[in-house]
């Protein structure tokens, strides 16, 4: 028999071999479930992970990486800040719908209006937009002590009904012949988040990326702020008795991961996706949650996984295109993908040792 | 003229879903476990009761493969949280999500199928329906009335008390996540068995996570969860009827009423909880927290 010794302290090595082990894990079953379901497994875990980088057509895909990942890294980046702390931001889909909306409300505004400080503007509108639909769970928890989970998850469906009412209604394009979708932020060249270096998919919201790794790093290694988190994450009681205010951190995390959340809605709806659609969510804020945990909660980890995750993304689309897979295969795989880290975390935090027999 | 009794009666199939799915996360979340999985188990059911329900013709059987199914489904949450010691909060999220995409990616051959009619019951009421309503009873029998219950319930409050006494932490929290994924799938099922009649993708829309709301609304009792679940047929009935009746309001922002009262009693509840003058909350003791034994 075999027992399980609780360790004083995370292992270090195996903090960075368990993600590595969770994707090698996911692979593996992913291939066996693919084969089960008449896919050639070695084909298809190709297509996914190889593919669009190496793959025939991976000049197309390649920029697709950066496209994908910039919402992912930007999001996750500021969940990651939460969980430390134990504050549980589900409903980060919620905050970049609204973020998305409220950013693209200033330029439908003042359309068609040419002006160098609109696009700045927009993302603050974005980012206000995703602060304010995180406060709102961080404010009933602080007052009246509801569960931030399910307020900011039950926030998420409002806020997808919100997006609906506005592609319907008020934010419905004028000269769009009665099409749903609001105007195209793409073709009005003050609103539009363009490809800023050709062929690499790198727009402004993978600038802001890599400015909330760069942030994040800074205020959980080298700012007192970021002490706090981690001492109130590690020991709530004792973090309290050293005049960390419990009531702070959640309104600090709540609002910062759903700021990150509203500026990479803007950045999709002026970029990638053009407009407001009642498919305007897409499940980047859920997908976010694997990116924070597979990434360790540390930014540099986030960064990684932000890429592997986008990769899955564009692999699944391909794989959907060449071998006709289900469409929803990305997301098995993700889930799949969390099951297996959660589970080799084990290592992590137990040593397993033989059972000595009395 | 709206007849008070046809409301009722949908106000009832409303509620159905919700009320199993929360009462089963009730006896988890009484043995100690907050599985936020209930989405997911609940998706599960919807589509492999369909499926066993087109198959076979029958509804019932339906019923029972989504029982099955989301008793299966659960034990991934138990692997992870009772055997590999995992965060409950995230694997609870990591069932939701998985149970999601494994619907979507085995649903896709039922898209566009109908189910088979269900026979109505007594009083002209689905069979699943009074099922439901007699969970209730039984349920709070077995919590407050029964040995095992008892048991249940002191590994829900301390698990090392319970432990030291010698009754089986492990396997009770195994044996109430079975309960409480077979509950969530017949409440998935009865969504799209019963009341839309087919599958689509994502059809729960949410049930699984307003079921944890309600479970909190109980203050953790099943007489609590019956007004819960009743509470929110109500709001989805007013919200269809008004829908109906054509009112000036955009079909978007109705449709968002049951998300917002959830939102509501879950803030007027911890509010009364948190204000209290008696003070401490109704929440199992040991809610969300790992049982490891050293010894």
């Amino acid at each position: 028999m075999i027992r399980l010794v609780p360790r004083q302290s995370a292992s270090n090595g195996w903090q960075v071999a368990t993600p590595l082990l969770a994707v090698l894990a996911t692979m593996v079953m992913g291939g066996l479930l693919f084969a089960i379901m008449g896919y050639d497994p070695v084909a298809a875990i190709r297509t996914i992970f190889w593919d669009p980088l190496f793959g025939p057509a991976a000049s197309y895909s390649r920029p697709q990486l950066l496209v994908k990942a910039a919402p992912l890294i930007l999001i996750a980046s500021g969940l990651a800040v939460g969980f430390r702390a134990g504050i549980w931001n589900i409903g980060a889909e919620g905050q970049y719908i609204i973020g998305g909306i409220t950013g693209a409300a200033v330029a439908l505004a003042v359309y068609p209006l040419e002006a160098w400080w609109l696009f700045p503007a927009m993302v603050a509108a974005g980012l206000a937009g995703g602060w304010a639909w995180g406060m709102i769970p961080a404010l009933l928890r602080n007052w009246f002590g509801a569960s931030e989970i399910l307020v900011s998850l039950m926030l998420v469906y409002v806020a997808q009904r919100v997006a609906a009412w506005m592609a319907f209604g008020p934010m419905r394009n004028p000269e769009g012949m009665g099409f749903p979708g609001s105007r195209n932020l793409q073709q009005y060249p003050s609103a539009a988040n363009p490809e800023l270096i050709a062929g690499t998919g790198a727009h402004w919201g993978v600038v802001a990326a890599a400015l909330a790794v760069l942030a994040t790093w800074f205020l959980m290694s080298r700012h007192i702020r970021g002490f706090h988190i981690r001492a109130a994450g590690i020991a709530p009681r004792a973090a309290r008795f050293a005049g960390v205010r419990p009531q702070t951190l959640v309104a600090f995390c709540l609002g910062l991961s759903g700021a990150l959340a509203g500026a990479a809605g803007l950045f999709e709806v002026a970029g990638p996706a053009g407009q407001i659609t009642d498919k305007l969510g897409v499940g980047y804020g859920f997908t976010a949650i694997i990116v924070a945990f597979l990434g360790r909660l540390h930014p540099v980890g986030i960064l990684l996984a932000g890429l592997l995750l986008a990769l899955t993304y564009i692999g699944g689309e391909l794989a959907q295109l060449t071998m006709q897979l289900p469409a929803a295969t990305v997301q098995v795989f993700q889930g799949m993908l969390l099951f297996f880290l959660l589970g080799f975390d084990l290592l992590t935090r137990f040593q397993i040792r033989r059972r000595v027999s009395a | 003229m709206i007849d008070p009794l046809s409301v009722f009666l949908l106000l009832l199939s409303a509620s159905t879903p919700i009320l199993f799915a929360a009462l089963g996360e009730l006896v988890a979340e009484r043995a100690g476990v907050l599985n936020l999985g209930v989405e997911g188990m609940m998706i599960t059911g919807a589509l492999a009761g369909f499926a066993a329900a087109y198959a076979s013709g029958n509804p019932f059987l339906g019923f029972a493969a989504a029982a099955l199914a989301g008793a299966l489904i659960s034990f991934l949450f138990v692997v992870l949280t009772q055997v590999f010691l995992a965060n409950q909060v995230a694997s609870g999220l990591a069932l939701t999500l998985f149970g999601l995409g494994l619907a979507a990616m085995f649903g896709k051959p039922f898209e566009g199928v109908k189910a088979p009619p269900m026979p109505a019951g007594p009083l002209d009421i689905n069979w699943i329906v009074w099922l439901g309503l007699a969970m209730v009873p039984a349920v709070w029998w077995f919590l407050n009335r029964s040995r095992p219950g008892l048991i249940l319930r002191g590994v829900g409050e301390n698990h090392d008390a319970a432990h030291a006494l010698g009754y089986g932490v492990r396997a009770t929290r195994m044996a109430a996540i079975a309960f409480g994924g077979a509950m969530a799938g017949v409440g998935g099922a009865f969504i799209s068995i019963a009341t839309v009649l087919q599958w689509t993708e994502g059809m729960t829309a949410g049930a699984g996570w307003i079921a944890l709301a309600i479970v909190v609304f109980s203050r953790w009792t099943a007489p609590g969860v019956l007004a819960g679940a009743w509470l929110f047929g109500g709001v989805t009935v007013l919200q269809l009827r008004l829908q109906a009746a054509g009112v000036q309001v955009p079909v978007q922002l109705l449709s968002m009423a049951p998300y917002l009262a959830t939102i509501l009693v879950l803030v007027l509840i911890s509010a009364r909880q948190k204000f209290s003058r008696r003070g401490g909350g109704a929440a199992p003791g040991s809610l969300g927290l790992n049982f490891h034994a050293l010894r």
